[in-house]
Order: C-alpha cells, then structure tokens, then sequence
C-alpha cells in the first residue's frame, strides 16, 4: 500500500509529459468512454433504421450503361 | 458491392457508434445527427466502392469524419451547445456531480485541437487500433499516436492540474477529488 502510494506521487509530477499519473490516466479513459457508451447505447434511432431500411440504391440498367448520371441526362432529353 | 441485407445490417448496427462519434466531434446532438444522416447517404450511394471483406465500420468513420471536417471548414463551430443540446441527448440524466463533472469533462475535449481530439476518440473510445485509426485520418500510425499522446497529456492539464506545471500533487488530488473545488 506504501510502495503504491509513493510510485503514483513519482508518477504525478507535473509537467513531466512520461510522468502522467496512471491513475488520472485511467479516469480520462473511463470518462471518455462513458461519454461515448451514453449514446452508443440509445442504439438505432427509428430514422435511420428506416433510412436504411427504404432506400434502394439504384441498380445500374445494363442497356443504359453503368452511369449513375444517365437517367438525369434522359429526363433533360425529354 | 450491392447492397445486400447482410450488408445493410452491418450499416445498421455500425449507427450507434458512429452517432457516438458524430456527437463526440461536433459537441452537438442533432448536428451530430445530420451528420450521421448524411454519412449513410453517402455510404449508401457509394456502395459499390466498398471492399467486401474490408472495415465496414473504418469505411465508415473515414465518410463521416471527412464530412465533418470540410463542414467545419465551412462554418466554423457555432454555439458550443450553449442550451446544453448534448445533456438533452442522453436518456437519462446523470447525478448533479456525475453530471458536473461531465461537463468540465465535456468542456475539456473542446479545447482539444481536432487532430487530437479525434485520435483519441478514435482510439480511447471507438476501440479503432492505431493501425485503423491512422487509415481513417488518412496520416501515419505514429501521428495518430502522438496526437493521441499529446490529447491525453493536454487532457491531464486542464481536468486535473489546471495547467499550471508547478502545482504539488496536493493540489492535483484536491482537483481529482473536489471537482469544482467548492
């Protein structure tokens, strides 16, 4: 319990970029997660499971060719 | 590849996380959600440039942090969520001091240049290893680990011994215990 103690004061001098406290090392990672945990676990909003779900993306018409961009060039035609 | 179902379940488990991330680099809930609307978009008509095999998740990130960026470049941050659109996010509402800390927390990560602030999500929070990390911001494994380096140092200062290099351990320990101080 004594050695602990006296190696994290060691490792807690400040300034010292290597020297970083393990400990407040280990708090910064568990805020960080629990920051990102919070949302991660509101899951999928209704949204975009339904964004996902609905869109189609347009298959290529092999007689059109494989540009996406033809179906905009029939429509000026027309 | 086309979109299959398989791969449209992959993209749909991957929306938690990304909104994760979203909201962690923009500091705004429902900017964080256009954003993440907008990467799906995107993914999606970009499909058939996905790898099968590959980092569905690294495929994605990369879409959504370049959006970000050239976004930012546009506009710059706007309010820093001033009506606390970030606390409204989370379902349930942390304990008052939980909840302070958070935010001094929260605080903190702004103050972050970009670089670092997404190496360290990416790597701290996302669970990337520097080796994705580095692909999805496009530079070398060794920046992302300095940047990361350098998040956690710049990180340590600010929540815990207030940027001053001559404060004793005392006062570092006060911080970590006390908080606010008050």
């Amino acid at each position: 319990m004594k050695d602990v103690k006296s190696q994290a004061s060691k490792n807690a001098a400040p300034g010292k970029q290597g020297g970083l406290n393990a400990e407040i090392q280990s708090r910064i990672g568990h805020q960080l997660r629990a920051m990102y945990d919070d949302v991660v676990r509101q899951g999928v909003p209704d949204r975009f499971a339904e964004l996902i779900r609905k869109l189609d993306v347009p298959q290529p018409d092999p007689q059109l060719g494989d540009t996406g961009d033809q179906a905009v060039k029939n429509e000026g035609r027309d | 590849m086309p979109l299959t179902d398989a791969l449209r379940d992959d993209i749909l488990a991957s929306v938690p996380s990304l909104r994760a991330f979203a909201i962690s680099l923009s500091g705004n809930g429902d900017r964080a959600d256009d954003l993440v609307q907008e990467t799906l978009l995107r993914a999606l008509a970009n499909i058939d440039s996905f790898q099968p095999g590959s980092n569905l998740p690294a495929w994605l990130f990369t879409i959504l942090r370049n959006l970000f960026r050239s976004d930012y470049r546009k506009r710059r941050r706007e309010v820093e969520d001033a009506d606390g659109s970030y606390a409204k996010t989370l379902k349930t509402q942390p304990a008052q001091n939980a909840h302070l800390e958070f935010e001094e927390f929260r605080a903190a990560l702004d103050k972050l240049p970009q670089d670092q602030r997404e190496a360290l999500i990416l790597v701290g929070a996302s669970g990337f290893s520097y080796e994705d990390a580095a692909a999805i911001c496009g530079c070398a494994v060794g920046t992302i680990k300095s940047r990361v380096n350098r998040a956690r140092s710049k990180l340590s200062a600010l929540l815990y011994v207030d940027g001053a290099e001559d404060f004793g351990p005392d006062d570092t320990v006060r911080a970590v215990i006390g908080g606010s101080g008050g």
